[in-house]
């Protein structure tokens, strides 16, 4: 059996034993966060950047203390930001918040209601943020023209949506996610869509590098169980795919032998 | 002096820096500040000194996915 252990990723030069990328939003409360991302495994967990509530709430913790810098790699995110522009100071902001810690995640929104990427302005963004010296790895849609693109721009990884942030619609479109992988020599992660298990299985049977997700874990009636379902369906979607899966045929095959058959 | 400080109006005594700022607030945990859309960095919170009308914004990392 080929070493599994051996089989790491590697975002902008560091490795992971983890596949599984979680974000820490919509949770009930911090130690829900905390017990959720400690489950899944995830050594790569997305913070927003927001403004701090002045005078209120003081003896609530701080979310870089529940999950601390030391112990995960902290990815801030650009969510809300619906230009070029924002996206770019978010980043800036979070730099300078996480101690010259370069990795970001891109995301420029173009429509409230499907919270589709605006791919000009994303393009706009990570062309300005790598010339700044982030590592930018960029939400976009699931178009292989665009990922390449991004890829070429210098982006450290791409993460196309499987389905709309949040809706749990799973892999929408699982032949351009695997065109994707395909033309990639940079990580493919599968970011956003995904709301159950096998969601995420299949992602990572198309040869993705690893997926990113929050709602399918924190809106789980159990999100604790679920993360811990995550964990494993990242993993058996890993394998399966070094594995190689069997062809598939239209008529069935077999399984015991023809010959010898005493009947 | 009046500033906006994470978009509400607050008056603050004349000369203060960042660092009294910051101090009063009584902030935990790690944030950063940014005035006029330009970002402070740290090592000049305690030689920065606040103007009237500055626009100062005040984050932190939250939730997020």
């Amino acid at each position: 059996m080929p070493d599994v252990k051996q089989d790491e990723l590697i975002v902008a030069g560091t490795t992971y034993s983890s596949r599984l990328l979680v974000g820490t939003g919509k949770y009930k409360d911090l130690i829900e966060t905390q017990n959720a991302i400690e489950t899944s495994g995830a050594q790569i967990v997305t913070v927003a950047i927001r403004r701090t509530n002045i005078g209120q709430n003081k003896n609530e913790p701080n979310l870089l203390e529940v999950i601390s810098p030391d112990q995960y790699t902290i990815l801030p995110n650009t969510a809300g930001c619906y230009d070029a522009e924002s996206a770019i100071r978010t980043c800036k902001l979070a730099r300078e918040l996480l101690d010259d810690h370069d990795l970001v995640k891109l995301e420029v929104l173009g429509d409230e209601k499907t919270l589709y990427p605006d791919i000009p302005a994303t393009l706009e963004a990570a062309e300005k943020l790598i010339k700044e010296n982030f590592k930018v790895m960029v939400y976009t849609t699931d178009d292989p023209v665009m990922a390449k693109r991004f890829e070429e721009l210098g982006c450290v990884a791409v993460m196309p949506l499987a389905a709309p942030i949040g809706s749990g619609l799973g892999i929408r479109n699982p032949y351009n996610i695997r065109t994707i992988v395909e033309n990639a020599s940079v990580p493919i992660l599968v970011d956003a869509g995904v709301g159950t298990a096998s969601d995420a299985a299949i992602a990572m049977e198309l040869g993705c590098d690893g997926v990113l997700m929050n709602t399918a874990i924190a809106e789980a009636k159990n999100p604790i169980l679920m993360a811990s379902a995550m964990k494993k369906a990242i993993e058996s979607g890993r394998e399966a795919y070094l594995a190689g899966r069997m062809p598939r045929r239209a008529y069935a095959s077999a399984s015991s032998p023809i010959d010898g058959r005493f009947f | 002096m009046q500033v906006l400080l994470n978009g509400d109006p607050h008056s603050l005594e004349q000369d203060y820096t960042i660092e009294e700022l910051i101090g009063n607030l009584d902030i935990d945990g790690k944030f950063a500040v940014e005035i006029n859309q330009n970002i402070i960095p740290r090592s000049q919170y305690s030689s920065t000194q606040l103007k009237p009308g500055d626009n100062i914004e005040i984050v932190q990392a939250i939730g997020g996915g």
